[in-house]
């Protein structure tokens, strides 16, 4: 699958901000409505002069190649949305994105290459996935000091118990 | 006049909150026992007040008066009256308000019927819970006052979006926000134990319901949430590890936590200074939630760097709060005597497990959830997602998981392997079969394959406790966990069995084309335009039918509101007892087609199914508690009034 020209990266641009529904929604039912109706922007045709690229809505066709498409997806965020992966957004930009990944995808790209093109392009935001970084270390820290500290609070009830 | 008597009985709930703080430490000390007396009345007097205002507030809102500002910009004279009623707490002020009234109406309900405990540890919590209150009346007063007026009233209020006029979305906040604030009780009643340095089980026994209580109107509130997102979104998430999801998480697991060290407090004098510290979490807990939501930081940090009233406020709440308890904890813990020992294979010791695991896992999702907001304040942005939650919570949820499985059926104090050697093997063996036919029949990814093993082995022990017990003897409260512990099986299963078996189909389809999804085939009959109120939808007409069977209709729609304009997905559901066909109708593709997005989820009702059963446990156990304190009192009362007659 080869991507056209218009559907590439730079399609971005052409993008008009997705209309995320709680730019609209009172500050107290956006606390309910967040994660829940953020991007309903309907499909790029509604909106947009241009049709969706052609693979935003349509699976690869071999399944395989599809899973591996999918949980990539899952694992990407939409830009324009609050809290939602481009797997499930109606907003044109992660229907341009889910192109990007599927035709990639298909050319035997490597998942992880692709999130990393990703990134290059839109900052670490873009991945759900945070790398051990300078900035990032506590979050993996952290967790490795709870299991051991959980450990120690048992290991300390074992010993008390005797 | 409605506004201003509104007003004035908020200032004055906040005024009789100011005389309960006092009365309630001046009691502490010697001499303090004439202010002392003042506190119940206060309590009970503030809860009227606070409730009066919020009626005035629902009053305004009914009669759409104009003049107030509250009203002008969230109300319309021609909504239906319901949704004119919750409008006046779907906003910011409103939702404070509806805050500080169910805060007091518990503070006062503590106050006319609780006597269990002694009157020092009682006027100590009263004070508390003043002083918690205190804090959000001025918060409410000076910064988001409901009853504001406006000098020109407007012709006509601006209305509330169309898409919150649902029954459900009307009520999810409520339910939630009874949740949080009822953790406020269970808080109080800590930092009151922590003054007076009495932890007791009867202060366990005090405070469990409370917690029980708050803990069904959040289990039930996520529940909703959920399937509310589910069914809305149009893409079939039923969990997205949001910041506002988390916000209502975080209470939830800290409440959890609480709910069984209380237990374990109430039935065996033990766990005391953790039950109070997690009393003190679970409310921080609500209020970081809150501060969350409310303060706007989740849109923008910087944004809310450059307009902190609101959440400034919020967040001084906050430090004053939980650093204030935090401090009394530390400087107090050491003095409040070690509860009673127990092994650890006992009762006590996995409710230590799941204690620590619940923790934990708060831990993991406080910090995933604040971290981004802290680097996006040092302008670097990060995301924290799926990816990290599931795998990183999964190390603690996972063992606590097979704790969850074997700890009901293990004896307070003390027990030994010989004694629950069958019972273990015989979940062990329920749970390695699962295992081993799921892997080699389907071939599922670790996490989910996990989960579908342990939701079979937590299913099997959660009912083990009923054998060889009379069900109709049996205590409500037990019925309450095996049926909690049994939804957490069914909920846990719904998930894995969907992440592992979804199947997703999105096509192109012509009208009359057949699409085949798992088991469906499905039919694209026709799309046509169809008209509501205030919208015009496509709505497409698929006959499925599940593996050649009879022939169901789905009317999945394309929605265009137009005051405001916005654009929806009304998805259209297929339930059957083992899962749903998910349909969402896109727009038109090249070639007079239309983009279908269909899933078959295996399972997945079972979420919600499950998250019903956990509630409806917690009903249960609390209906049983209330019952046999009831029971105890009446009989109290009886011997009494019988040792009158006697000395008469």
């Amino acid at each position: 699958m080869i991507a056209t020209a218009r559907h590439s990266g730079e399609s971005r641009d052409r993008m008009p901000p997705a209309r995320c529904l709680r730019d609209a929604v009172p500050a107290f039912a956006a606390m309910t409505m967040w994660v829940l109706v953020s991007c309903l922007a309907l499909p790029a045709a509604a909106q947009d002069s241009l049709p969706p690229a052609p693979y935003a809505y349509q699976q690869l066709e071999d399944p395989a190649l599809e899973a591996r498409a999918q949980a990539l997806m899952e694992t990407l965020r939409c830009l324009k949305c609050q809290s939602q992966s481009i797997a499930d957004s109606d907003a044109p930009m992660a229907g341009d994105m889910r192109h990007q990944v599927r035709t990639r995808i298909a050319a035997g790209e490597d998942p992880e290459a692709i999130r990393a093109w990703l990134i290059e392009r839109y900052g670490d935001y873009v991945s759900y996935k945070p790398t051990v970084s300078a900035t990032t270390w506590p979050l993996f820290a952290v967790p490795a000091v709870l299991v051991l500290l959980a450990l120690l609070i048992l290991r300390r009830r074992l010993r008390r118990a005797r | 006049m409605i506004a201003e008597f509104g007003l004035a009985a908020l200032w004055l709930a906040a005024a009789l909150a100011g005389l309960q703080l006092l009365g309630g430490f001046a009691g502490l000390r010697p001499g303090g026992e004439r202010l002392a007396a003042l506190v119940r009345p206060a309590a009970v007097l503030q809860a009227l007040l606070c409730a009066l205002a919020f009626v005035a507030l629902l009053w305004l809102f009914a009669r759409t008066d104009l003049s107030v500002a509250l009203v002008a910009k969230n109300s319309h004279s021609m909504k239906p009256l319901i949704f004119k009623l919750s409008g006046a707490w779907g906003n910011h002020e409103g939702s404070m308000l509806l805050w500080v009234s169910v805060m007091a109406l518990a503070g006062g309900l503590i106050a006319l019927i609780e006597r269990r405990l002694p009157e020092r540890t009682m006027l100590a919590t009263l004070g508390a819970q003043a002083f918690v209150g205190l804090g959000f009346y001025a918060f409410l007063l000076v910064s988001s006052n409901p009853f504001e007026r406006l000098p020109q009233p407007p012709a006509e209020g601006l209305g509330l979006n169309p898409l919150l006029q649902d029954i459900g979305l009307a009520m999810h906040p409520p339910t939630l926000y009874f949740g949080y604030v009822g953790l406020s009780v269970a808080f109080s009643f800590a930092v009151g134990a922590l003054l007076t340095r009495q932890v007791t089980p009867e202060f366990a026994k005090v405070m469990r319901p409370w917690i029980l209580g708050a803990w069904i109107f959040l289990t039930l509130g996520i529940t909703a949430g959920s399937y509310w997102a589910y069914y809305e979104l149009g893409w079939g998430g039923w969990w997205f590890w949001d910041p506002v999801e988390n916000a209502s998480l975080m209470p939830w697991l800290a409440a959890t936590a609480l709910l069984h060290s209380a237990s374990v407090l109430a039935a065996r004098d033990a766990l005391r200074t953790w039950t109070i510290l997690l009393g003190v979490v679970a409310f921080s807990m609500s209020m970081v939630g809150t501060f969350l939501v409310r303060s706007g930081i989740l849109t923008s940090v910087h944004a809310f760097a450059v307009d902190p009233e609101r959440g400034a406020f919020i967040l001084a709440l906050l430090a004053i709060y939980i650093g204030g308890a935090l401090v009394l904890f530390t400087l107090r813990a050491g003095t409040i005597a070690e509860g009673e020992r127990f092994a650890m294979l006992s009762r006590e010791g996995a409710l230590v497990v799941n204690n620590v695991a619940l923790s934990a896992i708060l831990g993991i999702v406080l910090l995933g959830t604040l971290y981004p907001l802290l680097t996006e304040a040092f302008d670097v942005r990060v995301s924290v997602g799926p990816p990290y939650f599931n795998p990183v919570g999964a190390i603690f949820f996972l063992p606590m998981l097979v704790v969850l499985a074997i700890g009901p059926l293990l004896r307070w104090r003390r027990d030994s392997f010989e004694r629950v050697q069958k019972p273990v093997v015989a979940i062990a063996v329920v749970a390695l079969a699962v295992l081993a036919g799921v892997h080699f029949i389907a071939g599922v990814a670790l996490l989910p394959l996990l989960g579908m093993a342990l939701a079979a082995a937590v299913a099997v022990g959660s009912v083990m406790p009923l054998a060889g017990r009379s069900l109709r003897r049996l205590p409500l409260a037990v019925w309450g966990m095996v049926i909690a512990h049994f939804g957490v099986a069914v909920a846990l299963f719904g998930m894995a069995a969907d992440t592992a078996f979804q199947q997703e189909r999105l096509v192109a389809a012509r009208v009359g084309e057949t699409i085949t999804d798992g088991p469906w085939t499905i039919t694209l009959a026709a799309v046509e335009p169809v008209a509501g109120p205030n919208w015009t939808a496509l709505e497409a007409r698929l006959e499925a039918s599940y593996k050649g069977g009879e022939v169901q209709l789905a009317r999945p729609q394309a929605r265009s509101f137009w005051t405001p304009p916005q654009e929806t997905s009304e998805v259209a559901l297929l339930t059957r007892w083992n899962g749903q066909l998910y349909a969402a109708l896109g727009g038109e593709a090249e070639g007079e087609r239309w983009q279908l997005r269909l899933w078959w989820k295996p399972f997945v009702t079972w979420i919600w199914y499950g998250g019903i059963l956990i509630g409806l446990g917690g009903l249960l156990a609390l209906i049983g508690r209330v019952a046999s304190d009831l029971r105890r009192r009446s009989a109290r009362a009886q011997i009494a009034v019988r040792r009158g007659e006697v000395a008469a």
